[in-house]
């Protein structure tokens, strides 16, 4: 019946039959879903709260040259400060997720159609450079910073924060001279890859010990809250987890070892006639 | 290019429609093969915790979506401007792979309204013509919500969707959405929990007198065996739904409800990695013989078939339609033609209620759950002195507090610096959401068809879209704006900032991918691209499904008119088509 060895109906159903349904059959078992739902006493302190020194990062930059590198360590500063709530975006790794980000398949513009011509753009018509993201970046630091040399005859990051920001808000404004990529864009785009660097998943390599997600209160990958959404109006107090942390408590299942908050790997109760 | 040998029924995209055409038709003893341009993918181990909850993969670089470099279409306001291509989504996401958008939608499955299945002649009988205005080419489905209701009732089985009637048997019932048209059984399993701030909303709406039901779901909220055996888990509300596939098998999709069957049917043969080009016709255009794809491997195939449906994403069924040359393309100037006719988009106008003091935890929720009032949709109120007709569902659903899209800020907070971080910090908690998704009408200057310079990664030209608001969609969302303060003050918020609809619609903000129309179901061949089994006119052995066949849009999630559709069709077909081929109407 199949016509073509590599498409058969046989490989078909050896992939459905390696794969196992979600099931949860039996009230049994519901309630075993949902046991793992109630929040853990917290370990760590009620929120806000104080945020520990953060460790020696390994990480190294892919993409940015030495002076953008500083030029974007310090302007995700002033996009996301560090202030009484905790670390901002240089001690969350934004700059390096940026970096990483660039470095890979979003800043090549991959992930984009890319085929010209590219005509003259209404605003509703949405992104229409021919530059990549990672060129963006490019052309746009190179402006941002002779912009301050300029105006204020300094590179970006040798400012103080006052002239920082308004060196941002000319670029926000687009008010900044700026010729080879729009102003407005290389704003919009270096503000949109911060806030995502801020709170995107930790293996990233922005939101740092989870820095983002503790600072309004995000329990990160989460997983089962089927008790505890019924809880109303009361602080839901545990410690963040990302995606690293439950892959190895995963592991940690697998030991035996109690979980936390997260339940992991539900699908994978197999029922044997889906296998047969 | 190969031709394969032939089968009785091929069908281009195997989703929600695809996946009911194949089980239905294999039951009924026909042998078909299902071309799936995507990936093989199931719960385990492809939708596992923890890599499915990562914001950045699946909510901002569109993990589970059609791949903008590969296709996507080319965008104006109107016909005087030159479109562009959408280089990256943003104001709608298509979907893609096994099982199409049902693996990533939040599950939020209505029943259209009577009055939705007869938009202009029950306009015209309580307004009058002169409500629609000269360009609005809204027009009845050829179908009565009455003739629909045992495959909405089907689907909702199917699917094992929670909620509470309204009315059953004509016999309205209060707690469910008194609104509805007459239901013969209720849903199959009970409502959704509800959230803190739903239950303000439940509290606010009915001191204004209105009447809050619970939205119904195909989140599951208990194991369900659907009526084709297939086993659905429980919602657990992770708070990653829409965007994103559910590890705990508890959304209705492709996977939990019909593939546990297809996948072990010898009548059914899958193919993905499969990419259709077109649809063949014989010399006299009148008959379909066959489809051409490239398949996994690159190279191209051509699959004979008996019939032919035509069941991928909304937009790409036009397309589809269109690069076969199948039916008359729409022409705006002379208002003739059919494909690409009356597409119609979705009105959303959102409002977020700021409190202070509370502990919202909306990161606890589904994708479908919500508390909505439906006294403001349809023509469930007068619309004398207002100037639009339709409405919207109004809705409180947070259906995720995921932090990259979701950290809202009051009107007047900056973007960055110190003090839009004191007011992400305070609010993130604080804060809840109203929406009023809305209908939207369809006009001669919206419209789809080829684009005469883009072409896609097989060289094929990508469909432009011609698409702006006009009068009923922007005084329903003024309307509609109002209602959501006065809400947002009867649920006791501090602030709540509603925004109407930007003058020209935008294609950069995400709104909805509830796309519509183009290949529109009608009773007159002049004015619709199918008859209202999907057929189409022109080609009787091609059957068109999904939203492509609505005329306009309702104000609601389309999936199950779009599953009770697929259903009447392969009624129509299994009892009547098959013995006798041809015209089912």
């Amino acid at each position: 019946m199949p016509d073509r060895p590599g498409l058969s109906r046989a490989s078909f159903v050896a992939i459905g039959a390696a794969a196992t349904a979600a099931i949860v059959a039996d009230p049994n078992v519901a309630e075993a879903v949902t046991t793992p739902a109630a929040p853990v006493a917290p370990k760590a302190p009620a929120h806000p709260m104080s945020m520990p020194a953060l460790g020696e990062r390994p990480e190294a930059y892919a993409y940015f040259t030495p002076p953008e590198v500083a030029f974007v360590e310090a302007a995700v500063e002033r996009l996301i400060p560090t202030d009484h709530h905790g670390p901002g975006g240089k001690d969350a790794g934004v700059a390096y997720y940026i970096d990483q980000q660039l470095f890979g398949r979003y800043g090549r513009g991959d992930t984009m159609y890319t085929h010209g011509p590219w005509g003259a753009a209404l605003p509703t018509q949405g992104y229409q450079l021919k530059l990549t993201p990672a060129e963006v970046y490019r052309l746009g630091i190179a402006a941002a910073d002779a912009h301050a040399m300029k105006t204020y005859g300094k590179l970006f990051h040798a400012l103080d924060g006052a002239h920082q920001d308004a060196v941002l808000s000319a670029f926000e404004n687009g008010t900044a001279e700026s010729d080879q990529v729009p102003a407005k864009t290389f704003f919009g785009m270096l503000l949109g890859d911060a806030v995502q660097g801020f709170f995107a998943d930790p293996m990233y390599g922005g939101n740092r010990d989870k820095v983002g997600w503790k600072t309004i209160g995000f329990p990160g990958v989460g997983a089962v809250y089927y008790a505890a959404i019924d809880k109303r109006n009361v602080p839901y107090v545990v410690e963040p987890v990302g995606i690293a942390d439950a892959m190895k408590s995963q592991m940690a299942i697998h030991d035996g070892s109690p979980v936390d908050h997260v339940q992991t790997r539900v699908a994978g109760r197999t029922t044997p006639k889906e296998i047969a | 290019m190969a031709t394969l040998k032939s089968v009785d029924a091929v069908v281009i995209g195997v989703g929600w429609t695809g996946g009911i055409v194949a089980t239905e038709l294999t039951k009924a003893g026909l042998n078909v093969v299902g071309l799936e341009r995507g990936m093989y993918r199931d719960t385990d181990p492809d939708f596992m915790v923890p890599q499915v909850h990562d914001e950045l993969a699946y909510g901002i670089r569109y993990k589970l979506f059609q791949d903008a470099a590969k296709e996507t279409y080319t965008f104006r306001n109107n016909s005087s401007q030159t479109a562009l291509p959408i280089r990256q989504f943003g104001s709608f996401i298509p979907g893609d792979g096994l099982g199409g958008a049902g693996v990533h939608w939040n599950g939020v499955t209505w029943r259209f309204l009577p009055w939705d299945f007869q938009t202009r002649s029950q306009t015209i009988a309580r307004y009058g013509a002169g409500i629609l205005g000269d360009d609005c080419t809204s027009q009845d489905w050829g179908i009565t919500y009455d003739q629909l209701e045992p495959f909405y009732d089907r689907f909702e089985y199917l699917c094992g969707i929670g909620g509470k009637a309204g009315n059953l048997n004509g016999k309205k019932i209060p707690g469910g959405n008194v609104f509805e048209g007459p239901r013969k059984r209720d849903y199959p399993n009970p409502p959704m929990k509800q959230q803190y701030a739903g239950e303000l909303f439940t509290k606010g709406v009915t001191e204004l007198g209105y009447h809050p039901f619970p939205q119904p779901s195909a989140n599951s909220t208990r194991p369900y065996t659907n009526p084709e055996g297939a086993q659905i888990g429980l919602c657990v509300y992770c708070g990653y739904c829409e965007r994103y596939s559910c590890e705990m098998g508890a959304k209705a999709s492709l996977q939990t409800t019909l593939l546990p069957q297809l996948r072990k049917n010898p009548r059914f043969e899958l193919r993905t990695g499969a990419h259709v080009l077109r649809v063949n016709l014989d010399s006299s255009g009148k008959r379909a013989v066959s489809v051409t794809y490239i398949d996994g491997m690159g190279q191209e195939q051509t699959q004979p078939a008996d019939m032919i449906y035509v069941a991928a994403f909304a937009l790409n069924n036009v397309r589809m339609l269109l690069l076969s040359k199948i039916g008359k393309p729409y022409d705006p100037v002379t208002n003739t033609g059919v494909v690409g006719r009356n597409y119609a988009y979705q009105v959303n106008t959102g409002a977020t209620l700021f409190y202070e003091g509370r502990h919202f935890n909306n990161f606890m929720a589904s994708g479908a759950i919500g508390t909505v009032i439906d006294d403001f949709n349809g023509d469930n109120y007068d619309h004398t002195n207002l100037d639009f007709i339709g409405g919207a569902d109004l809705a409180q659903s947070n259906s995720n507090a995921r932090p990259i899209l979701y950290h809202p800020t009051p009107p007047g907070t900056p973007k960055w610096g110190a003090a839009w971080k004191d007011a992400v910090v305070k609010y993130y908690n604080n804060s809840a959401s109203l929406n009023a998704q809305g209908g939207c009408q369809s006009y001669r200057g919206n419209y789809l068809d080829l684009d005469p310079t883009y072409n896609d990664a097989y060289g094929q030209p990508l469909m432009r879209m011609t698409m702006d608001w006009y009068k009923h969609e922007h005084k329903q969302s003024a309307f509609m704006v109002e209602k959501l303060n006065a809400i947002g003050k009867a649920m006791g918020a501090k602030q709540t900032s509603a925004a109407a609809l930007p003058e020209h619609y935008d294609i950069v903000p995400y709104q909805s991918t509830h796309n519509v129309g183009g290949a529109v179901m009608g009773s007159d061949p002049q004015t619709s691209v199918v008859n209202t089994f999907g057929q189409s006119w022109d080609v009787s052995n091609v059957f068109v499904l999904g939203a492509s066949s609505f005329p306009q849009n309702a104000g609601y999630n389309p999936t199950g008119t779009v599953g009770a559709l697929a259903y009447h069709t392969m009624d129509a077909v299994v009892n009547r088509y098959i013995k006798s081929p041809g015209p089912l109407a």
